[in-house]
């Protein structure tokens, strides 16, 4: 069981009240993983955190992980074992950017 | 008693005001979705409950979502745009090629009878269609692999396929309008597309023939005349009778024929309105006088329309899908502007009252007529 923390807008969309969800990942969890979990509990997220054709990370979304930039880093990589073990959560960020 | 509701898109949300047939008070709800770029919202004319809108986020990408209740509740549907085939590439602002990406929906066009048929217009420029009410979307590719698309460039605001219009008397012909593309139709449905650019002047572009490249705001036609469509370029003011294979100017005494939006009367197919503004590199009023201009006469001669309008300091934009009519006996006449105020005649123009004064900038605006 991973703990993931979603930005407030995609939780709205996703129709979740709290700040936190948490996603099953079979096999060995790694960030594409997650996604895949994220993506299949809640297909609306599909195409908000990364792009539906091509999946690469939407340019204004970063993961987090323990305290680290994760945004670059390849899907395939396996996450810690603070995120495995629940002590530490996945975080999806909607980037500090400016806009209108 | 008969009714209208207003579809107000904004930058941080969905509003929907409704009123009876005097369009006197109103009922504000919203936001909807709040936070989220709205940048279209539009009913089927087959079944008024039946809402599609485009909701849009430079963070989260595009959702589509769709009322069944008129606007009380929503659910998302598909938002997967996948354009069909080999991308290929259109041409970037400074000429070299780019690669065609889907950004967003600007407009959706429900089909006059399905309601649960639709048709799409996003940035890059393509047309989309849904047959199964938004669930599923696919590209109509004979646009944007039309023999010109390689030579689109777009427009300030994005290389935006902004306006479809489907004739009322033959939904196999429809006209589109890109920025800055130009405007195309198509007479079997969207498989094969056509530029209609003739007769339209661009500064900027030294081939006065050129086929491609003109930057159209917007192009509106009257139920009645499909083969008459009105078109607000990014100046001058133009009009066809030949379905578009030929424009001419009808800007007149216009005070400056710049301008983003245009639209019909419901019961007077030459009664034409627009919204002046001062030039491309000043998008507001002249002046700070907010101005309505209305030609009774298809062009041309155009009266200026003031009464309830800002008459100082007023320096906000009209932006091109915030204007549209009712069909009411007395047609009501709206717009939005980029400072939050959605203004109502429901005298045809005569008189204007502001429905609401301080919501997010309005990015679209559409009416539908209750029974």
């Amino acid at each position: 069981m991973i703990r993931v923390v979603l930005p407030a807008h995609l939780r709205t969309l996703a129709k979740v009240s709290s700040g936190e969800v948490t996603v099953d990942v079979v096999d060995r969890p790694t960030i594409g993983s997650v996604l895949d979990a994220i993506e299949t509990q809640y297909p609306v997220l599909q195409g908000a955190i990364r792009d539906h054709g091509t999946l690469k990370r939407r340019p204004f979304v970063r993961f987090f992980v323990c305290q680290e930039d994760w945004s670059h880093e390849p899907y395939d990589k396996p996450l810690p074992k603070e995120v495995l073990s629940g002590k530490e959560p996945f975080l999806v960020i909607g980037a500090i950017a400016g806009g209108l | 008693m008969s009714g209208v509701r207003l579809l107000v898109g904004t930058r941080k949300g969905a509003f929907i005001l409704t009123s009876d047939g005097k369009r006197e008070k109103w009922d504000v709800a919203g936001p909807h979705f709040a936070g989220w770029e709205i940048y279209h919202m539009k009913g089927s004319p087959a079944d008024p409950n039946r809402i599609y809108v485009s909701q849009t986020s430079g963070w989260f990408g595009q959702q589509v979502q769709r009322s069944d209740d008129g606007g009380k509740t929503f659910e998302p549907v598909g938002n997967k745009f996948l354009y069909d085939g080999p991308t290929g590439t259109h041409q970037w602002y400074d000429g070299t090629p780019h690669p065609w990406d889907f950004k967003r929906v600007w407009h959706f066009e429900p089909g006059l009878t399905d309601p649960d048929t639709v048709f799409a217009g996003v940035e890059d420029a393509a047309m989309f269609r849904t047959t199964d009410g938004g669930k599923t979307w696919n590209e109509l590719p004979g646009l944007r692999n039309h023999a010109t698309g390689n030579r689109w460039q777009p427009g300030a605001g994005g290389l935006g396929l902004h306006t479809i219009l489907i004739d009322p008397t033959n939904p196999n012909r429809m006209y589109i309008a890109i920025s800055a593309a130009g405007a195309f139709r198509t007479d079997d449905g969207g498989e094969t597309w056509k530029p209609i650019n003739k007769g339209l002047k661009s500064e900027y572009i030294p081939d006065p023939d050129a086929e491609i490249g003109h930057c159209v705001h917007r192009i509106a036609l009257h139920r009645s005349r499909p083969d008459t469509v009105y078109m607000q370029k990014h100046w001058d003011v133009m009009r066809t009778d030949n379905a578009g294979d030929q424009w001419r100017e009808v800007s007149g005494n216009l005070p400056t024929d710049f301008g983003f939006v245009i639209d019909v009367h419901a019961h007077e197919p030459e009664t034409v309105y627009v919204v002046p503004i001062k030039s491309d590199r000043e998008h507001y009023p002249i002046d700070g006088k907010l101005q309505v201009w209305r030609s009774r006469t298809g062009g041309n001669e155009w009266e200026c329309l003031t009464n309830g309008l800002p008459q100082a300091n007023c320096f906000v934009d009209v932006l091109r899908d915030s204007m549209c009519v009712d069909s009411l006996d007395d047609c009501g006449i709206y717009f939005g502007t980029t400072g939050g105020q959605v203004f109502c005649s429901p005298d045809g123009g005569d008189s204007w009252k502001a429905i609401v004064d301080h919501l997010p900038s309005v990015l679209s605006v559409e009416v539908q007529t209750l029974p």
